[in-house]
């Protein structure tokens, strides 16, 4: 039992230790492909190709003056960005790193822990998250501070919804909120996201949302609200803001890439896994068989990190009105209309099949026959 | 009148039903970005990577030395009278017997010093030299200096290596033009 103790404690520091790391190159990441896509070579001065740029923006922060203005709400003003990095911090410890490893003859999961609520538990952290942005803002004292700390609220609020709906088709499929059996449930190359083409899509919008990540940084819009919520914010409190907010897109990557894209699942797991085995024998090689599980839900993290700077770096910020228009008036009758084909499709016996089907029936109807009853309006000019 | 060949005129009409999902303005602005994340970059890592920056260049000055290795400069003050900026200071001296291999003529600077401080690279010493002395150089900058005792470049600064001579890439228009191509 003290080994599966020591070995849980060394996974838990581990993912705890590597989320802080790729939040650290996030930052560096971001910058060089926002250089790259801008024709620009990017940070290269600290260290070869620049690896050591998060170390210096961190030093930065630490030696920048900590400074609390006057009419803050000095308490609140401390515990926002608090707040803020340990929910985003919390969050990863549901989500199954890897398959299990066998350590003393006894399996232990590769994961923080596997509680059968685990998805639950990461959207109840991810809507405390935004509690660390509004008392951050709130106890600014400063309007554009309270502006973006409301708008934080407001969209968390109207794209959780949407999000939480699409969800409920993976449930639905999976029949359990355990990351981890959602996770099993896509062995080899048997992904949700071939069942859920339209359910990915709007579960990757709202986590742009989620992260208030560029289509959606209305909170922190810098041509409007001066910086947003943490206008009033220096030093490492400002980093933590950041920090979080890059924490957040490690872990909505690593959800996206657990729920859709089929987690350590990857095809010929089995053939990889029984040579392996044979070869290094029955430990060694359920260990090794982890390990490459372990790197391919990393790849696939990276590759939704790239997909949201990609994003960040293309598209333009919505409007207010355009923002609320698309969560309540698009995306949540869309997730609705999804969840119903999924329980359809469910119901069928083949749901791989029917939730094709009922995708295009969606389409042909909305796609074919809505243009008809649309009325034609006549533009000004 | 066009000011450019990529201005278009500006779609007010509506958006159509596909077009109204975002999916395809989405998908052709990633596609934009993408190519460029993969174009060649227009900056580059400069202190490491530097431009060719012409054979017209005007950077660091220089004393020719002629093929002997005899100094040109025979003092005769014009670059100093040229230089819009007044920066270039001079102290002539007499040739004695036995350093004709050292100065080509009977008159040398015992001490040409220019100021960097003053010096806006015009090129017009190089202009008036009638020795063809004075160069300023295409390939090296005046480098950055720190405090005012830096500044003056003395003939130490100045003069010419012979074991590493300065010789120019091009000088007339054709030359160049054929060296910008190269690039």
């Amino acid at each position: 039992m003290d080994t599966v103790l020591i070995v849980k404690a060394i996974i838990v520091v581990a993912i705890f230790a590597i989320s802080m790391l790729m939040a650290l190159y996030e930052t560096y990441a971001e910058r060089v492909i926002a250089a790259f896509i801008q024709d620009r070579v990017g940070p290269d001065r600290a260290g070869p190709f620049g690896i050591l740029q998060p170390l210096a923006d961190g030093g930065k922060l630490f030696f920048k003056e900590d400074f609390i203005p006057a009419k803050a709400d000095k308490w609140l003003f401390i515990l926002g960005p608090a707040v803020a990095m340990s929910t985003a911090l919390l969050s990863s410890a549901v989500i199954p790193f890897g398959d299990t490893i066998i350590v003393a003859g006894q399996k232990i999961d590769v994961q923080g822990m596997d509680v059968n609520i685990g998805i639950l538990w990461i959207f109840g952290i991810v809507s405390l998250g935004v509690y660390g942005i509004l008392i951050g803002g709130w106890a600014s004292n400063n309007k554009y501070s309270l502006y973006g700390a409301i708008r934080a609220a407001s969209q968390t609020i109207s794209y959780e919804l949407a999000m939480g709906i699409s969800l409920l088709a993976i449930i639905l499929m999976t029949g359990s909120l355990s990351v981890k059996s959602i996770v099993l449930g896509q062995h080899g190359i048997d992904w949700n996201i071939f069942y859920q083409p339209m359910g990915f899509l709007l579960f990757l919008t709202c986590s742009l949302a989620e992260c208030n990540r560029t289509p959606f940084d209305l909170p922190e819009s810098e041509n409007e609200l001066v910086a947003g919520y943490h206008t009033e914010y220096g030093s490492m409190k400002m980093g933590l803001y950041l920090f979080s907010e890059y924490v957040n897109m490690f872990i909505s990557s690593a959800v996206l890439a657990s729920l859709y894209l089929g987690g350590f699942n990857y095809p010929g797991m089995d053939f990889v896994y029984n040579k392996l085995v044979g070869s290094f024998g029955e430990v060694t090689g359920h260990n090794l068989a982890t390990a490459i599980g372990t790197l391919t839900l990393f790849l696939k993290i990276f590759f939704f990190i790239f997909l949201f700077m990609w994003i960040r770096w293309t598209l333009p910020r919505f409007r207010y009105d355009q923002l609320m228009n698309v969560a309540w008036k698009w995306m949540m009758p869309v997730a609705i209309v999804n969840l119903i084909i999924t329980a359809a499709a469910e119901l069928s016996g083949k749901p791989l099949l029917y939730n094709w089907v009922g995708l295009a029936i969606f389409g042909a109807i909305y796609f074919g026959l809505f243009p008809i009853f649309k009325k034609k309006t006549v533009s000004a000019n | 009148m066009t000011l450019t060949n990529r201005s278009r005129k500006t779609d007010n009409s509506e958006l159509s039903i596909v077009e109204n999902t975002y999916f395809p303005g989405i998908f052709k602005g990633m596609g934009v970005t993408i190519k460029h994340f993969f174009s060649k970059k227009a900056t580059i890592r400069y202190p490491e990577q530097k431009r060719y920056l012409g054979p017209v260049f005007r950077g660091h000055h220089i004393l020719k030395r002629d093929d002997q290795g005899r100094e040109r400069c025979t003092t005769c003050g014009l670059c100093a009278v040229a230089c819009p900026a007044e920066a270039i200071s001079m102290v002539a001296a007499e040739r004695v017997k036995g350093e004709e291999k050292l100065y080509r003529e009977e008159k040398y600077a015992a001490s040409y010093e220019i100021n960097m401080l003053r010096c806006i690279f015009c090129g017009l010493c190089e202009e008036a030299c009638p020795k063809e002395a004075i160069y300023l150089r295409h390939d090296k900058f005046v480098p950055v200096f720190t405090s005012r005792d830096q500044v003056i470049y003395g003939k130490d600064q100045l003069v010419e290596d012979m074991g590493d001579r300065y010789l120019r890439d091009a000088w007339t228009k054709e030359d160049m033009a054929k060296l910008w191509i190269k690039q």
